[in-house]
């Protein structure tokens, strides 16, 4: 049995965060445990840009993002325990863990639940038709084809357009597959409205409201989807129904809080959700067990869930110390806005805020920029979008395929699809530091850098 | 030549292998799929029936009944999991009980034992929650793991001695001098004796032997599968009373091995054998027939649908049942044909595979094989050991603490096993099938990336050849870079 003051389970954001913020607010030992043997959780798989907008004041990449807030946590003297899967735990703040060591049995004067969500799945929402090969949730197929180097295949639908879904329609065109659609059931789509004008407009991928898969063909493999408009009650509309031929059907249907090692120990979560049910110090009904970010709401920024698992760290050193605690009072500074963009309006990506600027069409005015950042962005806008390209590079001897990479600099939007295939055939070899410049591109005489997201061994 | 050659690897095929393979005889499996279980086997309630649904006299009744009750032996000779957990049927009204009264007595004079009608009390007793006026109780009735039943049957052949082969789709028979060559698109085989087990292809399989006549109406049952958590809701399978013979059993809802709970089946004629589709109609139908059985069951428990297909000797004007065929063929001597195998197939497999084995013993001489098993283990299920247990194995292999399936508690080590399967068959279904990862909650959105790698890494596939169930269903197109 190993004791300590604060237990945090899962090193994504959240965990990571309250990890360092235990440490800070002065409980002696804090173990961080994760099932990966990598600390970052999600973030590592999420290789676009627009994190930290908020915590870090940059737009930087999940991976990115993941390094700083480790940084911050080993720095903090958080002990982490990675490669480590929790299995069950109990009221009395025990936990029980198996890794390739054996079983490891932990006693916590507090603990922190930041175990992050899973996908809902085809399943669980019933898409009716046949159980061919190629269909994937949004997650999954990001991970195949961001980390482990495994490309779905060339003609996709998405259905659902959560944000995942949005940012893998961009991955996947990028990478060289046509999405035909992204179909969303609601009225409106469940996304940021800046991945809806980045990932969808920027490349001319449809985006079909109040639509639905109404039936997957293909006995063995994949072959086509039919696709129906929807009534008020979500139900297909009989008539309206097409056919769109692809070899990969993507669910970006929503995410459910993943709270399966608390539940062992009874913990009480919200009946519609699923999320951990909190009180306003972030505590469950379980007492010195606290919950932050996905597992207990779904979040839509990384820095949100950052921010809350700061608190719940502090929370949890307070509550072992035998300290008062202190309320979750933050409500989002963002103006990052879901849905559709405002007709006609570009979104800034610079900061929080999120501005949808207007271009009037016929006299080129700009309006609705909160600050002259948004002025500058929307007048490049006006002649030649420019864009930062994330994307991945191979790896030969590591110990994995591919490595992500960030442009040093935006480069013009018509350049993105050329860009990558260009970078398809670069070679990298480790060991690789973050921020090492792995390949440079031309364009218009221009040359873009591109940098080393990740360590990579 | 071979002695014996058996076309389809289903739970009665791979039976009928294993009861061989005490024998001399040289027995060839092939199957048209890349494993075993594929078709009707890995598509149904996984219930080990009674034997009360049908009509005294009949081989289906004789052999369910004799099924039942060797079941629990041959499942802890064979390290399959089952588990005798009763049934009940539940009647709504005064015209269900009168249906129940009379399958008590077809269960009755089939030989069923402890069949009994119970009132609302001892049913709500039995199954807690459950609707109706009262119902129908059979102690006997039990659940078990239907693929694991057939991996272990075909393995303990496979180490007696016989031959699987897999993708080996039968295209043509030519019959002569002393046996019969079959032909796949692989190539040929001769063999003395012809067991045709090849379930929904069996009327096409027998044609092709020169013996027509016989035709299979697919007739297809959707079903919904529920998330662990409702394990606790049902205790045992409610049946309703069936009022038309449909030739179903009605939608139930029923319990697994693996704790699920399953809802279904439907029965709709289709055309294609092989059109496994759900639909939504019968998705909608199912829901709210078994929100009748058990209302206590919600819409965000449910975690997947699949569906089965019953290969029917009966009509769709006639319904119901037509009894198992199980014969050699007078015109066709050498030939034995099984056609109609439908429910209760699973239940019935061994005495089917023990009639098989007489009529092949009219040909062969069974002279038992010196060194035969009869006895098969699987390794163990991690999630299910004691904690001593489980720390002895991680220490003795790593890899049983790294766990790569979340829902199930699946460990690397149970993969690498599947992956490594003695039957050779490799697809993500072969491993999901044996070691039961992928099956949970999250469908495979934690552990099914972890599998690929170990693949593609460690076992040297590129990404397009991993498939979902064979050759055809390729999951990828390849790598990215």
């Amino acid at each position: 049995m190993e004791r300590c003051d604060v237990l945090v389970l899962g090193a994504g954001p959240g965990g990571l965060a309250a990890a360092a913020a235990a440490k800070k607010a002065g409980a002696e030992s804090v173990i961080l445990l994760d099932r990966d043997r990598k600390a970052g959780g999600i973030l590592n798989q999420c290789i676009h840009d627009g994190f930290g907008l908020i915590r870090y004041g940059a737009s930087i990449s999940g991976p990115e993002y993941a390094a700083k807030a480790l940084a911050e946590a080993e720095e903090a003297g958080v002990t982490l325990r990675l490669g480590l899967q929790a299995v069950s735990m109990t009221r009395e703040r025990t936990l029980l863990a198996q890794g390739a060591e054996g079983l490891a049995e932990f006693e916590a004067g507090s603990i922190v639940l930041a175990t992050g969500c899973r996908e809902r799945t085809r399943g669980a929402i019933s898409v009716p038709g046949t159980r061919p090969a190629g269909i994937f949730t949004a997650g999954v197929l990001q991970n195949f084809v961001n980390v482990r180097n495994i490309l779905c295949g060339k003609r996709v639908v998405i259905l659902g357009s959560g944000d995942i879904g949005l940012i893998m329609a961009r991955r996947l065109t990028l990478e060289g597959a046509h999405v035909e659609a992204v179909l969303e059931v609601m009225k409106e789509p469940g996304g940021l409205a800046r991945n809806i004008s980045q990932c969808l407009y920027d490349f001319g991928i449809p985006l079909y409201t109040s639509h639905t898969v109404s039936n997957i063909i293909g006995k063995r493999k994949l072959e086509a989807v039919e696709v129906s408009a929807v009534d008020e009650a979500m139900k297909p509309v009989p008539g309206t129904a097409r056919i769109i031929p692809c070899d990969a059907l993507v669910l970006s249907v929503g995410l459910i809080p993943e709270n399966e090692v608390a539940l062992t120990a009874g913990l009480a979560v919200d009946e519609k959700t699923r999320g951990a049910v909190t009180d306003r110090f972030l505590m469950t009904d379980i007492p010195g067990v606290f919950a932050c970010g996905n597992c207990r709401k779904v979040m839509d920024l990384a820095d949100y869930v950052s921010l809350q698992g700061t608190l719940a760290g502090e929370n949890a050193a307070r509550f072992a110390a035998g300290e008062p605690l202190k309320p979750w009072l933050f409500r989002p500074v963002s103006g990052l806005v879901k849905g559709l963009p405002k007709p006609g309006s570009v979104t800034c990506p610079i900061c929080p805020n999120g501005c949808q600027i207007m271009i009037d069409p016929e006299t080129g005015a700009i309006s609705g920029n909160l600050c002259p950042r948004g002025l500058i962005f929307a007048e490049q806008e006006k002649v030649r979008p420019m864009r930062t390209l994330t994307t991945t590079l191979k790896m030969e001897g590591g110990t994995t395929p591919l490595v992500s990479v960030r442009s040093d600099r935006s480069l013009a939007r018509e350049h993105l699809i050329e860009a990558v295939r260009r970078l398809k055939a670069c070679r990298v070899k480790p060991p690789v530091r973050r921020g090492d410049c792995l390949a440079e591109l031309t364009f218009d005489g221009e040359t873009v850098r591109m940098l080393a997201e990740e360590d990579a061994e | 030549m071979r002695d014996v050659i058996i076309i389809g690897a289903g739970a009665v095929g791979c039976t009928i292998a294993r009861e061989l393979s005490f024998y001399q005889p040289d027995v060839l499996v092939l199957e048209k799929e890349c494993d075993v279980a594929a078709g009707t086997t890995g598509r149904n309630s996984a219930v080990v029936h009674a034997g009360f649904n049908n009509r005294p006299g009949s081989l289906m009744a004789r052999l369910c009944v004799e099924g039942s009750r060797g079941m629990e032996a041959l499942c802890r000779e064979l390290d399959v999991p089952y588990r005798k957990t009763g049934k009940t049927l539940v009647a709504f009204d005064e015209e269900d009980r009168e249906i129940l009264r009379k399958l008590k007595a077809q269960g009755d004079a089939n030989g069923c034992r402890g069949l009994k009608l119970i009132g609302k009390e001892e049913l709500e007793e039995l199954v807690p929650g459950v609707g109706g006026i009262g119902g129908f109780y059979s102690p006997e009735t039990a659940i078990l793991d239907p693929f694991k039943y057939c991996i272990a049957m075909a393995e303990n052949a496979a180490e007696n001695g016989v031959t699987f082969r897999f993708g080996e789709e039968v295209t043509g028979i030519r019959r002569e001098e002393g046996g019969f060559t079959v032909t796949t698109p692989k190539g040929s085989y001769t063999g003395r004796i012809l067991i045709n087990s090849a379930g929904l292809a069996a009327d096409r399989v027998s044609a092709m032997a020169g013996v027509d006549g016989y035709h299979i109406y697919p007739c297809r049952g959707e079903y919904f599968i529920l998330d662990e958590v409702a394990q606790d809701l049902l205790p045992m399978p409610v049946y309703p009373a069936l009022k038309a013979g449909i030739g179903g059993l009605g939608v139930h809802v029923t319990p697994t091995i693996h704790g699920n709970i399953i809802i279904g089946p439907s029965a709709e004629y289709i055309e294609e054998p092989d059109d496994y589709a759900t639909t939504p109609a019968v998705m909608d139908k199912l829901w709210r027939e078994a929100q009748a059985l058990l209302p206590q069951l919600k819409r965000r428990h449910i975690i997947g649908a699949y569906s089965g297909i019953r290969a029917k000797l009966a009509p769709e004007n006639e319904g119901g049942y037509r009894d198992f065929v199980i014969k050699e063929e007078e015109a066709c001597p050498g030939l034995i044909n099984l056609v109609g195998i439908e429910s209760p197939g699973l239940t019935a497999s061994r005495p089917i595979a023990l009639m098989v084995r007489e009529m092949v013993g009219k040909h062969l001489p069974l002279t038992p094989k010196e060194g035969a098993v009869r006895t098969h283990r699987f390794p163990p299920v991690f999630a299910k050991l004691e904690r001593a247990e489980q720390e002895r194995l991680i220490r003795e292999d790593p890899e049983y603490g790294e766990i790569v399936c979340r829902c199930r508690r699946v460990t690397k080590a149970e993969i690498r096993w599947a992956i490594e399967n003695p039957l050779g068959a490799r697809s993500l279904s072969a491993v999901k099938y044996r070691a039961w990862a992928t099956t949970g909650r999250c469908n495979g959105g934690y552990c099914l990336n972890r599998i690929v790698e170990m693949l593609v890494r460690e076992y040297g596939m590129r990404p397009e050849e991993v498939t979902l169930r064979g050759p055809g269903s390729e999951m990828f197109s390849g790598e990215v870079k």
